[in-house]
Protein backbone atom coordinates (compact mmCIF):
# COMPACT_ATOMS: atom_id res chain seq x y z
CA UNK A 1 0.00 0.00 0.00
CA UNK A 2 2.46 2.39 0.93
CA UNK A 3 4.95 1.71 -2.01
CA UNK A 4 2.02 1.94 -4.69
CA UNK A 5 1.35 5.58 -2.94
CA UNK A 6 4.53 6.42 -3.11
CA UNK A 7 4.47 5.23 -6.60
CA UNK A 8 1.59 7.32 -7.42
CA UNK A 9 3.52 10.27 -5.62
CA UNK A 10 6.17 9.94 -7.88
CA UNK A 11 4.06 9.95 -11.17
CA UNK A 12 2.05 12.99 -9.85
CA UNK A 13 5.14 14.84 -9.65
CA UNK A 14 6.54 14.32 -12.48
CA UNK A 15 3.16 14.82 -14.55
CA UNK A 16 3.12 18.31 -12.33
CA UNK A 17 6.51 19.12 -13.46
CA UNK A 18 6.55 18.65 -16.87
CA UNK A 19 3.38 21.20 -16.89
CA UNK A 20 5.48 23.89 -14.51
CA UNK A 21 8.27 23.16 -17.66
CA UNK A 22 5.73 24.21 -20.43
CA UNK A 23 4.32 27.21 -18.47
CA UNK A 24 7.33 28.59 -16.51
CA UNK A 25 8.84 29.34 -20.20
CA UNK A 26 7.16 32.75 -21.16
CA UNK A 27 7.64 33.73 -18.01
CA UNK A 28 11.28 32.88 -17.91
CA UNK A 29 11.58 34.49 -20.86
CA UNK A 30 10.28 37.58 -19.50
CA UNK A 31 12.50 37.87 -16.62
CA UNK A 32 16.03 36.75 -18.34
CA UNK A 33 15.46 39.19 -21.04
CA UNK A 34 14.59 42.35 -18.37
CA UNK A 35 18.38 41.68 -17.23
CA UNK A 36 20.16 41.11 -20.59
CA UNK A 37 21.28 43.73 -22.38
CA UNK A 38 21.30 41.68 -25.66
CA UNK A 39 17.56 39.79 -25.35
CA UNK A 40 16.04 39.20 -28.52
CA UNK A 41 12.80 36.89 -28.31
CA UNK A 42 14.43 33.25 -26.88
CA UNK A 43 14.86 32.52 -23.81
CA UNK A 44 18.62 32.37 -22.95
CA UNK A 45 20.74 32.84 -19.86
CA UNK A 46 21.88 36.99 -19.99
CA UNK A 47 25.51 37.46 -21.49
CA UNK A 48 25.81 39.47 -19.16
CA UNK A 49 23.26 40.57 -16.02
CA UNK A 50 22.66 44.18 -15.94
CA UNK A 51 19.68 46.53 -14.81
CA UNK A 52 20.41 48.77 -18.18
CA UNK A 53 16.69 47.71 -19.32
CA UNK A 54 15.08 49.18 -16.22
CA UNK A 55 16.93 52.21 -16.36
CA UNK A 56 16.44 53.04 -19.85
CA UNK A 57 12.45 52.36 -18.96
CA UNK A 58 12.29 54.06 -16.27
CA UNK A 59 11.40 57.63 -17.34
CA UNK A 60 8.24 59.84 -16.90
CA UNK A 61 7.64 59.06 -20.49
CA UNK A 62 7.66 55.88 -20.41
CA UNK A 63 6.48 54.13 -17.33
CA UNK A 64 5.48 56.87 -14.92
CA UNK A 65 3.03 58.70 -16.49
CA UNK A 66 1.31 55.50 -17.70
CA UNK A 67 1.86 53.92 -14.28
CA UNK A 68 -0.04 57.14 -12.78
CA UNK A 69 -2.70 56.85 -14.95
CA UNK A 70 -3.45 53.64 -14.27
CA UNK A 71 -3.24 54.20 -10.71
CA UNK A 72 -5.81 56.97 -11.39
CA UNK A 73 -8.38 55.42 -13.46
CA UNK A 74 -8.12 51.91 -11.30
CA UNK A 75 -8.06 53.67 -8.00
CA UNK A 76 -10.74 56.08 -8.90
CA UNK A 77 -12.96 53.53 -10.11
CA UNK A 78 -11.96 51.05 -7.53
CA UNK A 79 -13.24 53.73 -4.82
CA UNK A 80 -16.69 53.86 -6.86
CA UNK A 81 -16.91 50.07 -6.93
CA UNK A 82 -16.89 49.55 -3.32
CA UNK A 83 -18.49 52.42 -2.23
CA UNK A 84 -21.51 51.63 -4.35
CA UNK A 85 -21.37 48.12 -3.76
CA UNK A 86 -21.12 48.27 0.56
CA UNK A 87 -23.91 50.89 -0.06
CA UNK A 88 -26.24 48.61 -2.36
CA UNK A 89 -24.98 45.63 -0.30
CA UNK A 90 -26.46 46.30 2.51
CA UNK A 91 -30.21 46.49 2.26
CA UNK A 92 -29.93 43.58 0.12
CA UNK A 93 -27.93 42.02 2.79
CA UNK A 94 -30.14 42.99 5.79
CA UNK A 95 -33.61 43.83 4.69
CA UNK A 96 -36.58 41.39 3.35
CA UNK A 97 -38.24 42.35 0.26
CA UNK A 98 -39.45 40.87 -2.67
CA UNK A 99 -37.23 42.67 -4.98
CA UNK A 100 -34.09 41.22 -3.66
CA UNK A 101 -34.21 37.70 -5.49
CA UNK A 102 -34.96 39.26 -8.51
CA UNK A 103 -32.49 42.08 -8.33
CA UNK A 104 -29.60 39.36 -7.16
CA UNK A 105 -30.63 37.21 -10.03
CA UNK A 106 -29.97 40.13 -12.43
CA UNK A 107 -26.74 41.16 -11.12
CA UNK A 108 -25.76 37.72 -11.27
CA UNK A 109 -26.59 37.52 -14.45
CA UNK A 110 -24.36 40.58 -15.47
CA UNK A 111 -21.68 39.42 -13.85
CA UNK A 112 -21.11 36.89 -16.36
CA UNK A 113 -22.07 39.25 -19.29
CA UNK A 114 -19.13 39.41 -21.67
CA UNK A 115 -18.01 43.15 -21.53
CA UNK A 116 -16.22 43.26 -24.48
CA UNK A 117 -19.16 43.08 -26.33
CA UNK A 118 -20.91 46.25 -25.93
CA UNK A 119 -17.60 48.20 -26.08
CA UNK A 120 -18.60 49.56 -29.82
CA UNK A 121 -21.94 50.90 -28.90
CA UNK A 122 -20.35 52.46 -25.44
CA UNK A 123 -18.06 53.97 -27.78
CA UNK A 124 -20.54 55.59 -30.10
CA UNK A 125 -22.40 56.52 -26.95
CA UNK A 126 -19.43 58.37 -24.86
CA UNK A 127 -18.94 60.18 -28.49
CA UNK A 128 -22.66 61.29 -28.20
CA UNK A 129 -22.57 62.57 -24.38
CA UNK A 130 -19.25 63.81 -24.99
CA UNK A 131 -17.37 61.63 -22.46
CA UNK A 132 -15.33 59.83 -24.93
CA UNK A 133 -11.06 60.77 -23.90
CA UNK A 134 -12.23 61.70 -20.45
CA UNK A 135 -10.74 59.98 -17.17
CA UNK A 136 -13.78 60.35 -15.30
CA UNK A 137 -16.41 58.89 -18.46
CA UNK A 138 -13.72 55.50 -18.27
CA UNK A 139 -13.95 55.44 -14.59
CA UNK A 140 -17.31 55.29 -14.36
CA UNK A 141 -17.42 53.08 -17.05
CA UNK A 142 -14.85 50.76 -15.42
CA UNK A 143 -17.00 51.32 -12.35
CA UNK A 144 -20.04 49.97 -13.69
CA UNK A 145 -18.80 47.41 -15.30
CA UNK A 146 -17.62 45.76 -12.14
CA UNK A 147 -19.97 46.59 -9.76
CA UNK A 148 -22.21 43.53 -10.66
CA UNK A 149 -19.87 40.93 -9.24
CA UNK A 150 -18.93 43.53 -6.50
CA UNK A 151 -22.11 43.58 -4.98
CA UNK A 152 -22.47 39.91 -5.36
CA UNK A 153 -19.28 39.69 -3.71
CA UNK A 154 -20.49 41.93 -0.88
CA UNK A 155 -23.80 40.75 -0.18
CA UNK A 156 -22.35 37.79 0.26
CA UNK A 157 -19.71 38.52 3.16
CA UNK A 158 -22.04 40.87 4.61
CA UNK A 159 -24.55 38.04 5.03
CA UNK A 160 -21.97 36.35 7.57
CA UNK A 161 -21.88 39.41 9.65
CA UNK A 162 -24.54 38.81 12.54
CA UNK A 163 -27.50 40.76 12.86
CA UNK A 164 -27.61 41.05 16.62
CA UNK A 165 -24.38 43.89 17.32
CA UNK A 166 -26.33 46.04 14.95
CA UNK A 167 -29.82 45.69 16.56
CA UNK A 168 -27.95 46.86 19.73
CA UNK A 169 -26.59 50.18 18.45
CA UNK A 170 -29.89 50.65 16.79
CA UNK A 171 -31.60 50.16 19.98
CA UNK A 172 -28.94 52.72 21.28
CA UNK A 173 -30.44 55.41 18.57
CA UNK A 174 -27.72 54.80 15.77
CA UNK A 175 -28.93 55.15 12.55
CA UNK A 176 -28.29 52.08 9.83
CA UNK A 177 -26.04 54.51 7.80
CA UNK A 178 -24.24 54.36 11.26
CA UNK A 179 -24.14 50.89 12.03
CA UNK A 180 -23.33 50.10 8.27
CA UNK A 181 -20.10 52.35 8.79
CA UNK A 182 -18.97 51.90 12.24
CA UNK A 183 -20.02 47.77 12.70
CA UNK A 184 -20.86 46.09 9.71
CA UNK A 185 -17.94 47.33 7.29
CA UNK A 186 -15.17 47.09 9.93
CA UNK A 187 -16.52 42.78 10.85
CA UNK A 188 -16.13 42.16 7.37
CA UNK A 189 -12.56 43.88 6.67
CA UNK A 190 -11.55 41.51 4.98
CA UNK A 191 -14.32 40.95 2.81
CA UNK A 192 -14.26 44.24 1.48
CA UNK A 193 -10.31 44.21 0.79
CA UNK A 194 -11.05 41.07 -0.96
CA UNK A 195 -13.84 43.02 -3.33
CA UNK A 196 -11.39 45.96 -3.32
CA UNK A 197 -8.16 43.95 -4.40
CA UNK A 198 -10.14 42.23 -6.91
CA UNK A 199 -11.82 45.28 -8.57
CA UNK A 200 -8.85 46.92 -8.65
CA UNK A 201 -6.65 43.74 -10.32
CA UNK A 202 -9.07 43.20 -12.81
CA UNK A 203 -8.89 46.85 -13.74
CA UNK A 204 -5.42 46.98 -13.87
CA UNK A 205 -5.08 44.33 -16.65
CA UNK A 206 -8.02 45.61 -18.63
CA UNK A 207 -6.83 46.53 -22.08
CA UNK A 208 -9.85 46.88 -24.34
CA UNK A 209 -12.05 49.71 -21.84
CA UNK A 210 -9.43 52.09 -22.26
CA UNK A 211 -7.85 50.94 -25.56
CA UNK A 212 -11.61 52.06 -26.60
CA UNK A 213 -12.39 55.09 -24.74
CA UNK A 214 -9.28 56.92 -23.71
CA UNK A 215 -7.06 58.49 -27.18
CA UNK A 216 -4.67 61.13 -26.33
CA UNK A 217 -1.44 59.12 -25.33
CA UNK A 218 -0.81 61.61 -22.11
CA UNK A 219 -3.86 59.75 -20.60
CA UNK A 220 -2.66 56.22 -20.88
CA UNK A 221 -2.77 53.84 -18.55
CA UNK A 222 -0.02 50.73 -18.96
CA UNK A 223 -1.92 48.22 -20.65
CA UNK A 224 -2.22 50.45 -23.79
CA UNK A 225 1.42 52.46 -23.48
CA UNK A 226 2.78 48.55 -23.76
CA UNK A 227 2.09 48.57 -27.12
CA UNK A 228 4.35 51.58 -27.97
CA UNK A 229 6.89 49.39 -27.67
CA UNK A 230 5.91 47.37 -30.66
CA UNK A 231 4.54 50.47 -33.42
CA UNK A 232 5.99 54.14 -32.61
CA UNK A 233 9.91 53.31 -31.48
CA UNK A 234 11.17 51.32 -34.25
CA UNK A 235 13.43 48.47 -33.62
CA UNK A 236 11.57 46.69 -30.96
CA UNK A 237 13.93 47.09 -27.64
CA UNK A 238 12.84 43.33 -26.04
CA UNK A 239 14.71 43.44 -22.89
CA UNK A 240 13.02 47.01 -22.41
CA UNK A 241 9.79 45.91 -22.91
CA UNK A 242 10.43 42.65 -20.62
CA UNK A 243 11.33 45.20 -17.80
CA UNK A 244 8.26 47.79 -18.39
CA UNK A 245 6.01 43.69 -18.15
CA UNK A 246 7.28 43.44 -15.29
CA UNK A 247 7.47 46.63 -13.62
CA UNK A 248 3.48 46.55 -14.51
CA UNK A 249 3.17 43.20 -13.61
CA UNK A 250 4.38 43.66 -10.03
CA UNK A 251 1.73 45.35 -8.44
CA UNK A 252 -1.31 42.94 -9.16
CA UNK A 253 1.13 40.23 -8.71
CA UNK A 254 1.28 41.32 -4.96
CA UNK A 255 -2.16 42.24 -4.75
CA UNK A 256 -3.10 38.81 -5.98
CA UNK A 257 -0.34 37.03 -2.84
CA UNK A 258 -2.31 39.27 -0.25
CA UNK A 259 -5.47 37.83 -1.27
CA UNK A 260 -4.70 34.55 -2.22
CA UNK A 261 -5.82 32.80 0.98
CA UNK A 262 -9.20 33.60 0.43
CA UNK A 263 -9.36 33.44 -3.06
CA UNK A 264 -8.13 29.71 -2.95
CA UNK A 265 -10.09 28.57 -0.11
CA UNK A 266 -12.93 27.16 -1.90
CA UNK A 267 -14.34 31.10 -2.28
CA UNK A 268 -17.03 32.23 -4.30
CA UNK A 269 -15.15 33.25 -7.41
CA UNK A 270 -17.87 32.83 -9.98
CA UNK A 271 -17.65 35.38 -13.28
CA UNK A 272 -14.24 36.74 -12.00
CA UNK A 273 -12.27 36.14 -14.90
CA UNK A 274 -13.97 37.97 -17.31
CA UNK A 275 -11.38 39.44 -19.79
CA UNK B 1 -25.53 17.56 -3.33
CA UNK B 2 -22.18 17.16 -2.30
CA UNK B 3 -20.03 19.28 -4.71
CA UNK B 4 -20.67 22.45 -4.89
CA UNK B 5 -18.54 24.90 -7.08
CA UNK B 6 -16.26 27.63 -5.71
CA UNK B 7 -19.05 30.40 -6.98
CA UNK B 8 -21.78 33.09 -5.83
CA UNK B 9 -24.13 31.45 -3.52
CA UNK B 10 -27.82 32.48 -3.53
CA UNK B 11 -28.68 32.59 -0.01
CA UNK B 12 -30.96 33.92 2.36
CA UNK B 13 -30.43 36.75 4.84
CA UNK B 14 -29.01 35.18 7.89
CA UNK B 15 -32.57 35.49 9.46
CA UNK B 16 -34.83 36.20 7.10
CA UNK B 17 -37.79 35.03 9.41
CA UNK B 18 -37.30 38.09 11.96
CA UNK B 19 -38.16 40.99 10.00
CA UNK B 20 -36.14 43.88 11.60
CA UNK B 21 -37.68 46.42 13.35
CA UNK B 22 -36.04 50.04 12.64
CA UNK B 23 -35.17 51.46 9.17
CA UNK B 24 -38.07 52.01 7.24
CA UNK B 25 -38.17 52.58 3.71
CA UNK B 26 -36.13 54.94 2.46
CA UNK B 27 -33.36 53.13 3.95
CA UNK B 28 -33.59 50.44 1.85
CA UNK B 29 -33.85 52.13 -1.32
CA UNK B 30 -31.53 54.76 -1.17
CA UNK B 31 -28.26 52.76 -0.20
CA UNK B 32 -28.88 51.10 -3.98
CA UNK B 33 -29.74 54.06 -5.64
CA UNK B 34 -25.62 54.88 -6.31
CA UNK B 35 -25.12 51.71 -7.54
CA UNK B 36 -28.49 51.46 -9.76
CA UNK B 37 -28.18 54.50 -11.32
CA UNK B 38 -24.42 53.68 -12.75
CA UNK B 39 -25.48 50.29 -13.81
CA UNK B 40 -28.33 51.74 -15.57
CA UNK B 41 -26.50 54.33 -17.16
CA UNK B 42 -23.37 52.61 -18.12
CA UNK B 43 -24.38 48.93 -18.71
CA UNK B 44 -27.96 48.93 -19.23
CA UNK B 45 -27.93 52.08 -21.48
CA UNK B 46 -25.11 50.89 -23.89
CA UNK B 47 -26.71 47.79 -24.13
CA UNK B 48 -30.10 49.41 -25.32
CA UNK B 49 -27.93 51.92 -27.34
CA UNK B 50 -26.41 48.60 -28.79
CA UNK B 51 -30.03 47.39 -29.66
CA UNK B 52 -30.90 50.46 -31.63
CA UNK B 53 -27.60 51.04 -33.61
CA UNK B 54 -27.35 47.49 -34.58
CA UNK B 55 -30.28 48.52 -36.73
CA UNK B 56 -28.48 51.47 -37.75
CA UNK B 57 -26.66 52.20 -40.56
CA UNK B 58 -24.27 54.35 -38.22
CA UNK B 59 -21.27 55.45 -39.75
CA UNK B 60 -17.87 57.33 -37.93
CA UNK B 61 -17.50 59.75 -41.15
CA UNK B 62 -19.28 61.25 -43.85
CA UNK B 63 -22.76 60.83 -42.57
CA UNK B 64 -24.47 63.72 -40.12
CA UNK B 65 -27.41 61.04 -39.26
CA UNK B 66 -27.68 57.81 -39.25
CA UNK B 67 -30.87 56.00 -40.51
CA UNK B 68 -32.97 52.76 -39.33
CA UNK B 69 -32.44 49.89 -41.84
CA UNK B 70 -33.51 47.19 -39.96
CA UNK B 71 -32.31 43.75 -40.39
CA UNK B 72 -30.05 44.75 -42.86
CA UNK B 73 -26.98 44.53 -40.77
CA UNK B 74 -27.65 40.78 -39.99
CA UNK B 75 -28.63 39.68 -43.03
CA UNK B 76 -25.19 40.99 -44.26
CA UNK B 77 -23.44 39.57 -41.86
CA UNK B 78 -24.58 35.89 -42.36
CA UNK B 79 -23.73 36.70 -46.51
CA UNK B 80 -20.30 38.07 -45.18
CA UNK B 81 -17.90 35.37 -45.57
CA UNK B 82 -15.44 37.25 -43.31
CA UNK B 83 -18.08 37.18 -40.89
CA UNK B 84 -18.47 33.45 -40.86
CA UNK B 85 -15.22 33.12 -40.71
CA UNK B 86 -15.22 34.89 -37.43
CA UNK B 87 -18.40 32.91 -36.13
CA UNK B 88 -16.09 29.51 -37.02
CA UNK B 89 -12.88 30.73 -35.67
CA UNK B 90 -14.44 31.71 -32.28
CA UNK B 91 -15.88 28.32 -32.27
CA UNK B 92 -12.46 26.92 -32.91
CA UNK B 93 -10.87 28.93 -30.52
CA UNK B 94 -13.50 28.46 -27.92
CA UNK B 95 -13.51 24.43 -27.97
CA UNK B 96 -9.92 24.21 -28.56
CA UNK B 97 -8.96 26.34 -25.28
CA UNK B 98 -11.67 26.66 -23.54
CA UNK B 99 -13.34 23.38 -23.59
CA UNK B 100 -10.79 21.00 -24.23
CA UNK B 101 -7.44 22.74 -23.27
CA UNK B 102 -8.07 24.93 -19.64
CA UNK B 103 -11.04 22.62 -18.83
CA UNK B 104 -9.08 19.05 -19.03
CA UNK B 105 -5.36 20.37 -18.14
CA UNK B 106 -7.32 22.40 -15.04
CA UNK B 107 -8.82 19.12 -14.02
CA UNK B 108 -5.73 16.45 -14.42
CA UNK B 109 -4.20 19.29 -12.67
CA UNK B 110 -5.97 19.69 -9.82
CA UNK B 111 -6.30 15.36 -9.54
CA UNK B 112 -2.63 15.30 -9.78
CA UNK B 113 -1.87 17.90 -7.22
CA UNK B 114 -4.09 15.86 -4.83
CA UNK B 115 -1.56 13.10 -4.92
CA UNK B 116 1.90 15.32 -5.30
CA UNK B 117 4.31 16.48 -2.69
CA UNK B 118 3.67 19.16 -1.27
CA UNK B 119 7.07 21.57 -2.86
CA UNK B 120 5.79 20.21 -6.37
CA UNK B 121 2.21 21.43 -5.60
CA UNK B 122 3.17 24.93 -4.20
CA UNK B 123 5.73 24.91 -7.18
CA UNK B 124 3.11 24.25 -10.22
CA UNK B 125 0.55 25.83 -8.15
CA UNK B 126 2.45 29.38 -8.24
CA UNK B 127 3.71 29.03 -12.08
CA UNK B 128 0.43 28.30 -13.37
CA UNK B 129 -1.62 31.62 -11.02
CA UNK B 130 0.92 33.42 -11.97
CA UNK B 131 0.35 33.27 -15.52
CA UNK B 132 -3.04 33.82 -14.47
CA UNK B 133 -2.73 36.98 -12.88
CA UNK B 134 -0.42 38.73 -15.30
CA UNK B 135 -2.19 41.67 -17.27
CA UNK B 136 -3.69 40.24 -20.43
CA UNK B 137 -1.33 42.28 -22.67
CA UNK B 138 1.73 40.99 -20.82
CA UNK B 139 0.58 37.75 -21.06
CA UNK B 140 0.14 38.00 -24.78
CA UNK B 141 3.33 39.15 -25.46
CA UNK B 142 5.10 36.37 -23.30
CA UNK B 143 3.50 34.03 -25.96
CA UNK B 144 4.27 36.28 -29.00
CA UNK B 145 8.14 35.78 -28.23
CA UNK B 146 7.30 32.24 -27.36
CA UNK B 147 5.50 31.37 -30.57
CA UNK B 148 7.67 33.70 -32.57
CA UNK B 149 10.06 32.42 -35.46
CA UNK B 150 12.88 33.80 -33.51
CA UNK B 151 11.11 32.47 -30.63
CA UNK B 152 11.66 29.94 -27.07
CA UNK B 153 9.32 27.19 -29.00
CA UNK B 154 11.21 27.03 -32.45
CA UNK B 155 14.18 26.87 -30.54
CA UNK B 156 13.32 23.86 -28.28
CA UNK B 157 11.86 22.10 -31.58
CA UNK B 158 15.45 22.99 -33.51
CA UNK B 159 17.28 21.48 -30.28
CA UNK B 160 15.55 18.02 -31.03
CA UNK B 161 16.00 18.58 -34.10
CA UNK B 162 12.16 18.57 -35.04
CA UNK B 163 10.61 21.42 -37.87
CA UNK B 164 10.52 24.39 -36.96
CA UNK B 165 8.17 26.80 -38.46
CA UNK B 166 6.29 30.51 -38.31
CA UNK B 167 3.51 29.44 -35.57
CA UNK B 168 1.96 32.64 -35.34
CA UNK B 169 1.88 32.57 -39.39
CA UNK B 170 1.16 28.75 -40.13
CA UNK B 171 -0.98 28.23 -37.47
CA UNK B 172 -2.30 31.70 -35.87
CA UNK B 173 -5.46 30.44 -34.48
CA UNK B 174 -3.69 27.24 -32.46
CA UNK B 175 -0.95 29.78 -31.11
CA UNK B 176 -3.72 31.80 -29.65
CA UNK B 177 -5.47 29.10 -28.46
CA UNK B 178 -2.49 28.01 -26.22
CA UNK B 179 -1.95 31.41 -25.05
CA UNK B 180 -5.59 30.97 -23.92
CA UNK B 181 -4.82 28.12 -22.17
CA UNK B 182 -1.55 29.01 -20.83
CA UNK B 183 -3.15 32.33 -19.41
CA UNK B 184 -6.45 30.65 -18.46
CA UNK B 185 -6.12 27.29 -17.13
CA UNK B 186 -5.56 28.46 -13.69
CA UNK B 187 -8.95 29.38 -13.13
CA UNK B 188 -10.57 25.50 -14.11
CA UNK B 189 -7.47 24.25 -11.60
CA UNK B 190 -8.77 26.19 -9.01
CA UNK B 191 -12.49 25.25 -9.35
CA UNK B 192 -11.79 21.40 -10.16
CA UNK B 193 -9.33 21.60 -6.71
CA UNK B 194 -11.82 23.07 -4.37
CA UNK B 195 -14.26 20.18 -5.69
CA UNK B 196 -12.24 17.50 -5.01
CA UNK B 197 -11.29 18.67 -1.66
CA UNK B 198 -15.04 18.40 -0.68
CA UNK B 199 -15.02 14.67 -2.42
CA UNK B 200 -15.26 12.46 1.46
CA UNK B 201 -12.08 10.89 1.33
CA UNK B 202 -13.68 7.69 2.83
CA UNK B 203 -16.28 6.93 -0.37
CA UNK B 204 -12.65 6.94 -2.72
CA UNK B 205 -11.20 4.63 -0.24
CA UNK B 206 -14.12 2.48 0.10
CA UNK B 207 -13.92 2.23 -3.82
CA UNK B 208 -10.01 1.10 -3.91
CA UNK B 209 -10.52 -1.31 -1.03
CA UNK B 210 -13.56 -2.58 -3.67
CA UNK B 211 -10.65 -3.19 -5.97
CA UNK B 212 -11.62 -0.53 -8.13
CA UNK B 213 -8.88 0.95 -10.19
CA UNK B 214 -7.52 4.57 -10.89
CA UNK B 215 -9.43 5.01 -14.02
CA UNK B 216 -12.31 3.51 -12.53
CA UNK B 217 -12.86 5.59 -9.62
CA UNK B 218 -12.30 9.07 -11.67
CA UNK B 219 -15.15 7.79 -14.48
CA UNK B 220 -17.63 5.96 -11.96
CA UNK B 221 -17.12 8.03 -8.92
CA UNK B 222 -15.13 11.18 -8.97
CA UNK B 223 -16.37 12.86 -12.21
CA UNK B 224 -20.09 11.82 -11.39
CA UNK B 225 -19.66 13.60 -7.87
CA UNK B 226 -17.89 17.00 -9.50
CA UNK B 227 -20.55 16.93 -12.16
CA UNK B 228 -22.01 20.48 -10.98
CA UNK B 229 -18.39 22.00 -10.69
CA UNK B 230 -17.78 20.83 -14.28
CA UNK B 231 -20.59 22.45 -15.71
CA UNK B 232 -20.62 25.98 -13.64
CA UNK B 233 -16.47 25.90 -15.21
CA UNK B 234 -17.39 25.09 -18.70
CA UNK B 235 -19.81 28.30 -18.59
CA UNK B 236 -17.53 30.40 -16.93
CA UNK B 237 -14.65 29.41 -19.03
CA UNK B 238 -16.52 29.78 -22.82
CA UNK B 239 -18.02 33.35 -21.28
CA UNK B 240 -14.22 34.76 -20.50
CA UNK B 241 -13.17 32.80 -23.42
CA UNK B 242 -15.64 34.73 -26.02
CA UNK B 243 -14.48 37.86 -25.04
CA UNK B 244 -10.90 37.59 -25.11
CA UNK B 245 -9.57 40.48 -27.45
CA UNK B 246 -6.50 41.95 -26.24
CA UNK B 247 -4.40 38.33 -25.55
CA UNK B 248 -5.49 38.07 -30.19
CA UNK B 249 -4.79 41.61 -30.51
CA UNK B 250 -0.99 41.73 -29.06
CA UNK B 251 -0.23 38.26 -30.68
CA UNK B 252 -1.55 38.86 -34.02
CA UNK B 253 -4.07 41.67 -35.00
CA UNK B 254 -6.55 38.82 -35.74
CA UNK B 255 -4.04 38.06 -38.51
CA UNK B 256 -2.80 37.07 -41.29
CA UNK B 257 -5.21 37.57 -43.31
CA UNK B 258 -8.08 36.91 -40.68
CA UNK B 259 -6.78 33.53 -40.03
CA UNK B 260 -7.41 34.47 -36.04
CA UNK B 261 -9.77 36.81 -36.16
CA UNK B 262 -12.61 35.93 -33.49
CA UNK B 263 -15.85 37.84 -33.36
CA UNK B 264 -14.34 41.00 -30.68
CA UNK B 265 -11.51 41.51 -33.37
CA UNK B 266 -14.27 41.20 -36.32
CA UNK B 267 -16.34 43.48 -34.19
CA UNK B 268 -13.78 46.13 -33.96
CA UNK B 269 -12.26 45.70 -37.59
CA UNK B 270 -15.89 46.53 -38.66
CA UNK B 271 -16.50 49.84 -36.53
CA UNK B 272 -13.35 51.27 -36.88
CA UNK B 273 -11.52 50.02 -39.50
CA UNK B 274 -13.88 50.02 -41.59
CA UNK B 275 -16.02 52.70 -39.87
CA UNK B 276 -19.11 50.65 -39.73
CA UNK B 277 -20.32 51.06 -36.42
CA UNK B 278 -23.88 49.88 -36.82
CA UNK B 279 -22.32 46.90 -38.46
CA UNK B 280 -19.70 46.08 -36.47
CA UNK B 281 -22.71 46.56 -33.25
CA UNK B 282 -24.99 43.53 -35.02
CA UNK B 283 -21.91 41.77 -34.69
CA UNK B 284 -21.48 42.72 -30.74
CA UNK B 285 -25.24 42.29 -30.02
CA UNK B 286 -25.00 38.74 -31.47
CA UNK B 287 -22.09 38.56 -30.10
CA UNK B 288 -23.46 39.91 -26.66
CA UNK B 289 -26.85 36.88 -27.61
CA UNK B 290 -24.54 34.41 -27.38
CA UNK B 291 -22.89 35.46 -23.97
CA UNK B 292 -26.19 36.40 -22.46
CA UNK B 293 -27.42 32.59 -23.00
CA UNK B 294 -24.81 31.22 -21.69
CA UNK B 295 -24.82 33.33 -18.94
CA UNK B 296 -28.93 32.11 -18.77
CA UNK B 297 -28.03 28.59 -18.62
CA UNK B 298 -25.53 29.22 -15.53
CA UNK B 299 -28.06 30.95 -13.70
CA UNK B 300 -30.34 27.91 -14.09
CA UNK B 301 -27.42 25.78 -13.30
CA UNK B 302 -26.67 27.56 -9.93
CA UNK B 303 -30.75 27.61 -9.49
CA UNK B 304 -31.31 23.96 -9.42
CA UNK B 305 -28.79 23.49 -6.77
CA UNK B 306 -30.09 26.91 -4.31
Amino acid sequence: MTSRRTTRRLAADAGLLMVAAAFVLPLAWVVLSALDPHANLRVKTPDALTLDNFDAILTPEITFTPLLNSLLLCGGATLLTVVCAALAAYPLSRFRSRFNRPFLLTILFATSLPITAIMVPVYALFVRVDLIDTMQGTILFFAASQLPFAIWLMKNFMDGVPRELEEAAWTDGASAFQSLLRIVLPLMGPGVSVVTVFSFVMMWGNFFVPFMLLLTPDQMPASVSINDFFGNRGMVAYGQLAAFSIVYSTPVILLYVLIARRLGGGFALGGAVKG
Amino acid sequence: MTTTAPRPRLTKTPDAEHPVHGPRLPVRILPLTPAIVLLLLFLAGPIAYCVYIAFTDLQLTGQAQESFVGFDNFTRAFGDEAFLNAVWLTLVFTVLSSLIGQNTLGLALAALIQRASKPVRTLTGGIVVTAWVLPEVVAGFLLYAFFRREGTLNAILDWLHLPSQNWLFTLPILAVSFANVWRGTAFSMLVYSAALNEIPKEITEAAEVDGAGGRRRMWHITLPMIRRSIATNLMLNTLQTLSVFGLIWVMTRGGPGGRSQTLPLFMYEQAFQNSLIGYGTAVALLLLLVGSLFSLLYLRLLRTEV
